[in-house]
């Protein structure tokens, strides 16, 4: 102990005259991020307290009114059969979005990390998708899963099936009661699912080969090894892409609104939101669903955040 | 390894920001575009009426300077080409004054309206603007006090004289008149293929009997879907005219005034009758828009299609020929009745340019401007002293019966109820498609008329 305090001085004396200069720089950091953080105050964290305003307010119609109504919003929402509808729709699509993009990323990635020929190529391919709108995604996917099954009518997957002599796959797609909200899952998994893969062969790659011989060494079979070795290993991945799928499909309207327009039966709480407020002029009410999905978003996110800063600090 | 770990946290911390830039930019895009044109059209309105004001005031010279500015959904197809039309005639009998023409494309009227309003709460409103005649403007921008009494005009115009005395009510609020309608469309029309009639031995329906007897008979011909219909919006269309045929036109006008009990058992008969109608249509409807839904009509795979009138402007568009590919009449139950809807434009309350707004209303009114646009837009004058020579065979029925009909207002096109009312009942049709529970959808039309109506 004795021997290392005088080590410890000096390296404190040079690092003083070092720190200085850096607060100089961070005063210059600050100034050049300043704008930024002011339009994020006043755009970002001025209208969530605007919108948590007129979420409790009595607000209909074009003029203002922030009458004081209390929780009463919330209160209707949670009544509200459509409400429901959107809630259960939005289980559904995270449920099959996420999932199935897991499992596709996944299974492409371990395919990738084989060492096959023209990776780069394969790799860019499945990445592809993410580079397109979610509009166009919708307008093709809407086309490919046209729900009619009249035989005369049949088109896009339908048609192929048809043509395949697969007639027991023909479905009516996104127009199925209940369930049809599944199939437009399928569109954004399509898009979503090469950058899963992208997240899980990164996450592959850096799964050290020595642990993988280790296993091997120590008779565990290649499926064990993915299984035990590999997988927990990618646990910060899997958590990672679950929290940015996660919520992305609590916000999803642009791939709906262009697959299927606007209908009840495939409504999703952002749509609502959207209606509400500018085809009804319901602000109190929209503003109480945009507050609901800020917070469901919010749930997901900030343990993440906790739990990554955490890990940084640590490591 | 902790050097791995960081690069691994490294990559995927800049996916994470690629991605989350991609998703953000790409969900924001429609809201950022509308508000960014707001925002843009607001600032250089503003200062250019600013000083094109200042101007004004200083050198004294009004007639150089003087504009108006007139706000639309209308930017392409026949809609934009009959407001050029319109545009020149304007320009004709006003040749100092600049039309500013501001249009906002998309979403049929959504993104302009949500545009609009945004600027009225600026307190930046343009002279004049378009909207569906009726409680669609009186609930939103009257009960908002945005807008003139337009009576005055009416009056002086003479327009109160070539229009029909029960078009007067449905465009008014306590005896004010709100807007100018430069066009109208007719919503109970039933459009029908001449061939699939003839072959199965069918004659146009002309009642709600006539019409199920029609439907169960090619339904046991083999079609499967004897009545097309399209995504959501337009089973509202079909809603509000079997609604029409069923209740009767006093009924119907009396849901919108109080006078008919939507808990009542004319609601229940014409609810069941909807649920009835419902039977005959396409399975994949939702997925149809009302184009696709009548070109259904044309190939022969369904018979009937109940739309507006601007489903002949389609069946024109590709080709086919009245009476040999497609007929017409009103909906069965509803011969004598107009069930009407209409593009109309307001007065501004707080106008920067009054004067000038007047004179653009007046064009919107007169012969000249209403048969100018028109014929190009496939529509009807709201005056009945259109050029008859200027229309084809469907129009000059339309405006023979625009003329001699009862006029009664559309639900879906915004005449009879205020959006907060529409909004209301949309979402009830939506959820009686799901569950089909009649008894629900009574219920939840009366709860949406106390909240709304």
């Amino acid at each position: 102990m004795t021997a290392a305090a005088p080590e410890i001085e000096v390296q404190q004396d040079t690092a003083t005259p070092k720190r200085k200069r850096f607060q100089m720089d961070d005063w210059w950091g600050i100034l050049w991020v300043l704008p930024s953080i002011l339009a994020v105050m006043v755009f970002v964290y001025g209208f969530i307290i605007w919108t948590a305003r007129v979420s409790v307010s009595s607000w209909k119609g074009l003029t203002p009114d922030y009458t004081y109504v209390g929780a009463q919003n919330f209160v209707n929402l949670a009544s509200d059969r459509r409400f429901h509808i959107d809630v259960k729709n939005t289980i559904i699509f995270t449920l099959v979005f996420v999932i199935g993009c897991l499992l596709i990323g996944l299974g492409l990635a371990i395919l990738l990390d084989k060492g096959i020929r023209a990776e780069g190529f394969y790799r860019s391919l499945f990445l592809f998708p993410m580079a397109i709108s979610f509009i166009v995604t919708g307008v093709v996917w809407r086309w490919l899963m046209n729900p009619s099954t009249a035989e005369d009518r049949l088109s896009g997957l339908n048609l192929l099936f048809h043509n395949l002599h697969l007639d027991f796959l023909i479905n009516s797609w996104y127009a199925t009661p209940t369930w049809g909200i599944a199939a437009v899952a399928i569109g954004a998994v399509w898009q979503m699912s090469g950058y899963t893969m992208a997240l899980y062969l990164a996450g592959l790659r850096a799964v050290p080969e020595t642990l993988r011989e280790a296993a091997r060494v120590d008779g565990a079979s290649e499926f064990q090894i993915y299984t035990r070795v590999i997988m927990p290993l990618l646990w910060p991945v899997t958590l990672a892409a679950v929290i940015i799928l996660g919520h992305s499909s609590l916000k999803v309207f642009d791939l709906i609104i262009a697959m299927v327009g606007k209908q009840i039966a495939l409504d999703v709480p952002s749509i609502y939101m959207w209606t509400t407020t500018f085809d009804g002029f319901f602000f109190g009410r929209g503003a109480a669903i945009g507050m609901v999905l800020l917070v469901s978003v919010a749930v997901l996110v900030i343990p993440y955040l906790w739990y990554s800063l955490r890990q940084e600090s640590e490591g | 390894m902790m050097r791995k770990t960081l690069r691994l946290f490294g990559l995927m911390l800049a996916i994470a920001l690629v991605a989350a830039a991609c998703s953000s930019s790409s969900d924001d895009t429609s809201t950022t575009v509308a508000s960014g044109d707001g925002e843009t059209t607001e600032t250089t309105v503003a200062s250019g009426d600013g000083e094109t004001t200042e101007t004004t005031v200083a050198s004294g010279d009004a007639d150089m300077a003087s504009q108006v500015e007139v706000f639309s959904w209308w930017t392409g197809g026949g809609e934009a080409a009959g407001l050029d039309a319109m545009i020149v005639v304007f320009d004709a009998a006003y040749p100092d004054i600049e039309f500013v023409n501001q249009a906002v494309a998309g979403g049929a009227g959504t993104n302009a309206r949500a545009v609009l309003a945004s600027r009225l709460q600026a307190n930046d409103p343009p002279d004049s603007w378009q909207g569906h005649a009726g409680q669609e403007l009186i609930g939103t921008y009257v009960a908002a006090d945005q807008i003139e009494p337009l009576n005055f005009l009416y009056e002086q115009e003479g327009w109160l004289e070539v229009m029909p005395d029960t078009l007067i009510p449905l465009i008014s609020k306590d005896g004010n008149i709100y807007s100018v309608p430069v066009n109208i469309h007719r919503s109970n029309v039933l459009w029908a293929n001449p061939t699939v009639l003839a072959d199965a031995g069918i004659t146009m329906p002309t009642t709600l009997d006539e019409f199920y007897t029609a439907l169960d008979a090619l339904q046991a011909a083999g079609m499967e879907a004897p009545l097309a219909m399209g995504e959501q919006w337009t089973t509202m269309h079909l809603f509000e005219t079997i609604m029409l045929a069923s209740m009767g036109t006093d009924a119907w006008d009396g849901l919108w005034d109080g006078s008919t009990a939507w808990d009542g058992p004319e609601v229940t008969q014409g609810l069941d009758d909807f649920a009835k109608i419902l039977t005959y249509t396409n399975a994949d409807a939702a997925a149809l828009a009302w184009q696709d839904a009548g070109q259904l009509v044309l190939d022969g795979t369904a018979a009937f299609n109940i739309m507006g009138d601007w489903q002949e402007g389609f069946f024109r568009e590709v080709g086919s020929e009245p009476q040999t590919g497609y007929t017409w009449a009103a909906v069965p139950g509803t011969d004598g009745n107009f069930q009407f809807l209409s593009d109309s434009f307001v007065l501004a309350k707080s106008a920067p340019n009054r004067d000038e707004a007047i004179a653009w209303l007046t064009v919107a009114g007169s012969l000249e401007g209403q048969d100018a646009f028109n014929p190009v837009k496939g529509s009807i004058p709201a005056r009945s002293d259109g050029d008859r020579s200027l229309y084809g065979e469907y129009l000059l029925s339309a405006m023979d019966d625009w003329a001699s009909d009862r006029v009664t207002g559309s639900l879906t096109h915004g005449v009879v109820a205020n959006d907060s009312w529409k909004s209301e009942i949309d979402t009830a049709i939506g959820l009686f498609l799901i569950d089909g529970d009649v008894a629900g959808f009574q219920a939840a039309l009366a709860a949406a008329a106390e909240a709304s109506g």
